[in-house]
């Protein structure tokens, strides 16, 4: 029963690790960026869910509404701004970019906030959990994350193949020059679609302050989780995503289980095996 | 017969730049003569940072593989280093050169796993693998686990009974090290290999269409720069005498600096990392007291400096004032100067067969 319930323990935290990965996956396939910096910005969102709790004392979740559309805001403007300018058909700028403002994020965060462990209190969310048959106690908190992951996914996936604006995503990222041809202001969508991003990022960072304690230097590992997961679900699917994640967050339990300095080694090993022996993931959709 | 034209490597520059790098060559070697401890420990970390530069600029500007993980061959060669001196009675500077040999053999595999990853997701891939070599190692309590080891006194007093000469030794090592690391980056991109490099660099399918395997140069340019890389890496262990996993697999100081270093010297040019550590180590021994504020100035030139001098200050050298300190170029050279490359290449070449 001990496993069992490490098992669901792992799958739960796959919907973490498919908040983290959703956005990333989605401006990689709009724009062909990989954004370096993208585990800062989820560290970020949770400092900006931080200050307006201590400010305004709201509950953690609520503050979403506040943390979404600054992150947003940053999203657009550094997209116009900064990584507009890099992208070509050369993969380096984009890349240095987004290293250099992961640098620069993770320093800015230390300089202001010390390197001290932090937590959103999200009050008795944190302990509220129900009984499964067996004697298995699920946390409230963990399937409020998955059911967020999978509403998110499911409104991505709408957005992208029901509206207007995911048409114009979807033949940006088909074919640039051709979408520019149709009337499409690639800039402005570029800066659209970084600030979608974010906007999944300020989630993803609410739900990670509230889970466990962070701290500036952790967001570099938060990118290798998200990068994990879209590989292993394979580029470009959004559901396959959310699998990978899964996949991730129950071999992480698993190896807790044997070792607890085994946790993150046994999901890097997992996605190497599955590099390996398949490549292309689990639903590979990218051309 | 004389030739119409000539094919020309070396220019003014560089001849006079050849002069003045074997001056200082000579210069170094005598440097424990008349430099203290301190100035011979800081040479030796302007030589390891020189020659990782140089290396990921190998691998990064010329074959476009963007690696974030070449902390692995730095941390595999300090442990090495230390597995080979305390476990198998290796001299330790002896140890510095197999280092580079067990790293080469753990990036075969390496290679293998990672290179079917493109692009930027190599690069993130090739950082999960460095990972999973730190975790990896935090695991091994005969090394020390997460905390770390110190190289056993025995083995210390095994180089040099005495710490001057021992500093000299290490110091001569690591220009060794440096001098090898350079010339064979040089020789690389002066012979046939250097050429298919740089066609790599500049437009992959045009150098697979003139008969450029891509994938086996590159797979043999990464095992070559990850030995060099283990090298360098045991000498930085055998230069601070302890390991730790996290110190040995630091993305910040083996990486990120290192990317630094090449992007604000220049991508792509072999010069490029000479200028980029020259600007760190100055704002390193200006800013390094700021502490965080240090780094994210060094972020923010990053990005500067790939938004509006992509080819960095060897690129800005080159374009702007013909200079080259290394000649790798070819030009053509015209007996008669009216000749230029284009239509007046081919009268050109007609008439010295002619004549």
């Amino acid at each position: 029963m001990d496993l069992v319930s490490t098992v669901l323990d792992g799958i739960l935290l796959g919907g973490l690790y498919a908040l983290f990965a959703a956005g990333l996956s989605l401006i990689f396939g709009v724009m062909r960026l990989v954004n370096i910096a993208h585990g800062d910005l989820i560290v970020l969102s949770a400092f900006v869910a931080m200050i307006i709790v201590g400010a305004l004392g709201l509950h953690p979740l609520v503050t979403l509404v506040l943390v979404v559309p600054l992150m947003a805001s940053l999203g657009y403007g550094l997209q116009r701004v900064v990584f507009n300018r890099a992208l070509g058909h050369d993969i380096l700028p984009p890349l240095l970019v987004s290293f250099g403002l992961s640098v620069f994020l993770q320093n800015a965060l230390l300089q202001i906030f010390s390197g001290d462990s932090r937590r959103l209190h999200a009050g008795n969310l944190e302990t509220w959990h129900f009984d499964l048959p067996g004697g298995i106690a699920v946390g409230v908190l963990p399937c409020v994350m998955f059911a967020v992951a999978v509403a998110v996914i499911t409104g991505l996936q709408l957005l992208l193949y029901r509206t207007k604006l995911g048409r114009a995503f979807r033949s940006v990222s088909d074919d640039q020059e051709t979408a520019q041809l149709m009337g499409i202001n690639n800039a402005h969508l570029f800066g659209l679609a970084m600030a979608l991003s974010l906007s999944i990022v300020s989630v993803a960072g609410v739900f990670l302050g509230i889970r466990a304690n962070f701290d500036p230097s952790i967001g570099p590992t938060r990118l290798i989780f998200a990068f994990e997961a879209i590989i292993i679900g394979g580029l470009g699917d959004l559901w396959g995503t959310l699998v990978g994640g899964v996949i991730l967050g129950v071999a992480q339990t698993l190896g807790a289980r044997i070792n607890p300095g085994y946790q993150i080694l046994a999901g890097h090993i997992v996605f190497l095996a599955i590099l390996t022996l398949r490549p292309q993931g689990f639903f590979p959709k990218t051309r | 017969m004389t030739k119409a034209v000539r094919i020309e490597r070396s220019t003014r520059t560089s001849r006079i730049f050849g002069v003045a790098g074997l001056f200082l060559l000579a210069l170094l070697v005598a440097a424990p003569f008349y430099s203290g401890r301190s100035e011979l420990y800081l040479w030796v970390e302007v030589f390891c940072y020189l020659a990782l530069a140089s290396l990921w600029n190998l691998l990064a500007g010329y074959t476009g593989l963007v690696s974030v993980g070449q902390q692995a061959f730095v941390g595999l060669g300090g442990y090495s280093l230390f597995t080979l001196t305390i476990f198998f009675g290796v001299p330790p500077l002896l140890a510095v050169m197999l280092a580079g040999a067990v790293a080469t053999l753990f990036s075969i595999p390496t290679a293998w796993v990672i290179f079917r990853l493109k692009g930027a997701y190599f690069a993130i891939g090739t950082w999960v693998v460095a990972e999973v070599y730190r975790l990896t190692f935090a695991q091994v309590s005969v090394l020390g686990g997460g905390s770390g080891s110190s190289i056993p006194s025995q083995i210390v007093q095994s180089i040099a009974p005495n710490r001057l000469a021992r500093d000299n030794l290490i110091y001569w090592t690591g220009l060794i090290v440096i001098v090898a690391v350079l010339a064979t980056i040089y020789l690389i991109l002066r012979s046939r290999w250097g050429l298919a490099l740089t066609a790599i660099r500049d437009s992959e399918p045009a150098a697979e269409s003139v008969g450029v395997d891509n994938y086996r140069t590159k797979f043999l340019v990464y095992l070559l720069t990850a030995g060099a890389t283990g090298s360098v890496g045991a000498l930085i262990a055998l230069q601070k005498l302890r390991i730790s996993p996290d110190a040995a697999f630091s993305v910040n100081d083996w990486t990120v600096f290192v990317i630094f270093i090449v992007v604000i010297g220049g991508i792509g040019r072999m010069e490029g990392p000479l200028f980029g550590t020259i600007v760190f180590f100055l704002l390193r021994e200006f800013l390094a007291d700021w502490g965080p504020w240090y780094l994210m100035l060094l972020g923010l030139f990053a990005i500067v400096i790939t938004l509006t001098m992509p080819k960095g200050i060897a690129g800005m050298l080159a374009d702007r004032f013909d200079i080259q300190i290394f000649p790798l170029r070819r030009r053509v050279r015209f007996r008669n100067p009216q000749d230029t490359i284009g239509p007046g290449l081919t009268s050109a070449l007609e008439r010295s067969q002619k004549s």
